[in-house]
């Protein structure tokens, strides 16, 4: 059927804003500095740290060297959280290979080794804080836009009239609990979010055409910054209207948010193309239908396995219904 | 009130459930009076089917006299005391697919659509009793059934038929009517049907009743070939005849002009071997059907024939005959029934006498009786080609 909705979701390209990175390209510069001199002449830096230079010291050392000139490859050549999070994991190596020579240190040299240990404490610090930053900053900065469709038999003055009265749209979107008209082109948004939390946002509308379009978009200070549109176009043949609808969100959590909820089974596309199954049966049939596989009629997806296909008891049906 | 109710796979049986009630504002309770046990019943039983739940209630023939309607029912259509036959499919009148008389395909009355349109590519309508890919909706074995959009989809019966008369008219007549219909039957067509089940026997019926000069049944269960014979139709037994050369030889060398696949999924084959290798696909599921029935229906159609199916399939096929399709110009129809198109005309069949649907009821049984019901009807035993169960 042409009318079966089908979502897609578009994210933006990860940016290359790394590139430019002050901090990503320091630490790039830096791991080459250092990988350098342990490479070349791996001796002279181990003695420099006070260690020795023993043939097993300079092999770790010029080992530490290529493992920092690859951290710099990446950082400067393809930058990615990924190469700070493995400067961490080198930290680490590097703090457990110093804190041993500080074990079994025979004297000479041990100020200088204290203080190594001391500088790739500092440096450590600074690589957690650029691995999480900028891990975070990439993720939340990565917009979701969803958009899905479904033809619904009825004249567009009429499909439009209903999503229009938006205090009806909680009868049929999944994940709305509530929407209050405010004002003129306000109105206050209520919907749960994975993990049982809430979200609440104000919204104003941006756009108004009769039997076209409706668009909107959350007003300062939302929870979850969103806009969204939806267009209702006369489908041919006269078929009804195609709606048409693009919702743009900040996805909080950002991937991980995201592969979350879809873990839960609350997949955003999924959401929407069964928000616009559910506005379609409302549309054409009066109301949401139920079964008693999914009495709820609007979690029905979220209910697998679901609840038997056999008449539910008078507490059961009580619940659903309230 | 008692129902019977799906347990796992090879199990059903009949235990206590609550009673239905109104859900939807169109909703109608009906207490059940007649409900029979369908040969794609089977495919649940044996587990075929995904997404069957411990205490499903299966069933999806049934009439009865309404007892209740919700308050958004069109008193017009329907009312509390009619005498109804309930159609398998759901539809809602109201979608593009309604409209243009695709009831099974109907586009709003399926919960769980996004997963049948997962399986599907796009979904399907709710069936009562079907599974939870075609809604989670209770079925009709049972004394009372809910049935959704009551106002669009119950055929009312106002003559004195009786319900064994009637009751068919739920799924497998219009099924069987069907299959011959999609062959758009010219004149001195030669029809071959392969399964000699209820609905095989419905598609031979309606086969001649829409002008088929002569019908040939195929099937491997003696009895069946017997009752087909008994209506002046050709049989083929395959279990110890080759069928392509019988074919051939009834009709001249030319072929059928028209197939129909009234087995689906679950066809045996003649060969050992090939029904083996298919039976082995199937259990490790790298294959989920066997369509040994429609491989042969293709093969043996004279070519710019049609090859009309009926039997129920659910997922995936393997060594499809595309070569000997294509190349030979047939065209393939299919769909399951769009009961709400056939109702009423076929109704008026019954009552002109053209069609008897109650020839192929072998066994009567109370519906506490559901589960033996199966058993027979499952391994052909005591003759046993369709089953009512009276509640």
């Amino acid at each position: 059927m042409t009318s079966s909705p089908e979502a897609t979701v578009r994210r933006a390209a990860p940016g290359s804003s790394l590139r430019q990175d002050p901090l990503t390209r320091g630490l790039g510069v830096a791991s080459a500095a250092l990988g350098l001199p342990q490479v070349t002449r791996p001796a002279d830096f181990a003695r420099s740290l006070g260690v020795g230079d023993a043939p097993r010291h300079r092999a770790v050392t010029e080992l530490v060297g290529v493992r920092e000139l690859a951290a710099a490859a990446g950082l400067l050549g393809r930058p990615h959280p990924a190469w700070l999070w493995g400067r961490v994991c080198g930290d680490a190596m590097d703090i457990s290979l110093v804190a041993r020579a500080l074990r079994h240190h025979d004297g000479r040299g041990l100020r200088r080794t204290v203080l190594t240990m001391a500088g790739l404490v500092v440096i450590t610090a600074v690589d957690v804080y650029a691995a999480v930053t900028r891990t975070i900053r990439k993720e939340t900065a990565t917009p979701m836009e969803l958009t899905s469709t479904t033809t619904v038999t009825r004249p567009p003055e009429e499909v439009y009239a209903f999503w229009r009265q938006l205090d009806r749209l909680p009868t049929f979107m999944a994940h709305l609990e509530e929407v209050r008209v405010t004002g003129p082109g306000r109105s206050h948004w209520r919907a749960s979010a994975p993990f049982g939390q809430d979200v609440e946002w104000d919204a104003e509308t941006t756009d108004d055409v009769p039997a076209q379009r409706i668009a909107w978009r959350s007003v300062d200070g939302a929870d979850v910054p969103n806009s969204g549109e939806v267009r209702f176009v006369p489908a041919p043949g006269g078929r009804g209207t195609e709606v048409h609808v693009t919702l743009s969100y900040e996805m909080p959590g950002g991937a991980l948010g995201k592969a979350a909820a879809k873990y839960f089974g609350e997949e955003p596309s999924q959401q929407l193309d069964d928000d616009l199954r559910r506005f379609k049966q409302v549309l054409e049939t009066g109301e949401v239908i139920r079964s008693d596989g999914a009495p709820r009629g609007k979690q029905a997806r979220e209910e697998f396995p679901q609840h038997p296909a056999r008449p539910l008891t008078d507490e059961e049906r009580k619940e659903v219904l309230a | 009130m008692k129902a019977n109710c799906w347990v796992s796979p090879n199990k059903v049986e009949v235990t206590d459930v609550p009673d239905p009630a109104i859900l939807n504002s169109r909703d109608a309770i009906v207490k059940i009076t007649a409900t029979a046990i369908c040969g794609s019943d089977l495919h649940l039983l044996d587990g075929y089917v995904p997404t069957m739940q411990k205490g499903d209630v299966m069933g999806h023939e049934f009439m009865g006299e309404v007892v209740e309607v919700g308050p958004g029912v069109d008193r017009d259509k329907i009312r509390v005391g009619d005498r109804v036959v309930v159609p398998f499919p759901i539809g809602c009148g109201a979608c593009f697919a309604c409209q243009n008389q695709l009831w099974s395909c109907c586009e709003n009355t399926n919960p769980n659509a996004g997963v049948a349109e997962k399986m599907f590519g796009h979904p399907v309508a709710g069936i009562y009793g079907y599974s939870h890919l075609t809604g989670g909706f209770a079925g009709g074995q049972a004394e009372y059934a809910r049935v959704v959009l009551a106002d669009v989809n119950p055929l009312k019966i106002e003559s004195d038929l009786t319900d064994e008369q009637v009751l068919f008219l739920s799924d497998i007549l219009p099924t069987g009517y069907m299959g011959a219909e999609m062959c758009e039957i010219a004149d001195g067509d030669v029809v071959a049907v392969w399964g000699a089940g209820p609905v095989g026997q419905f598609a031979m019926d309606s086969a001649r009743v829409l002008g088929a000069a002569k019908v040939i049944a195929i099937d491997d269960v003696p009895y069946r070939l017997e009752m087909a014979a008994s209506q002046g139709y050709e049989t083929i037994d395959y279990s110890h005849t080759d069928v392509r050369s019988a074919l051939l030889e009834l009709t001249g060398g030319r072929g059928p002009d028209k197939c129909i696949d009234a087995v689906g999924m679950e066809a045996t084959h003649g060969a050992a071997h090939v029904h083996l290798y298919d039976r082995a696909k199937q259990a490790v599921r790298s294959e989920t059907d066997r369509p040994h029935a429609l491989r042969q229906a293709i093969t043996s159609c004279r070519s710019g024939g049609i090859v009309s199916v009926i039997g129920v399939y659910g997922g995936f096929i393997d060594k499809f005959p595309a070569g000997s399709w294509m190349n030979r110009a047939l065209t393939l129809k299919t769909g399951q029934c769009h009961v709400q198109r056939y109702m009423r005309p076929l109704l008026e069949r019954i009552e002109r006498r053209e069609i008897d649907p109650t020839r192929v009821i072998t066994h009567r049984l109370p519906l506490a009786e559901a589960p033996h019901g199966y058993d027979i009807f499952k391994h052909k035993k005591e003759r046993c080609e369709k089953v009512v169960l009276t509640p």
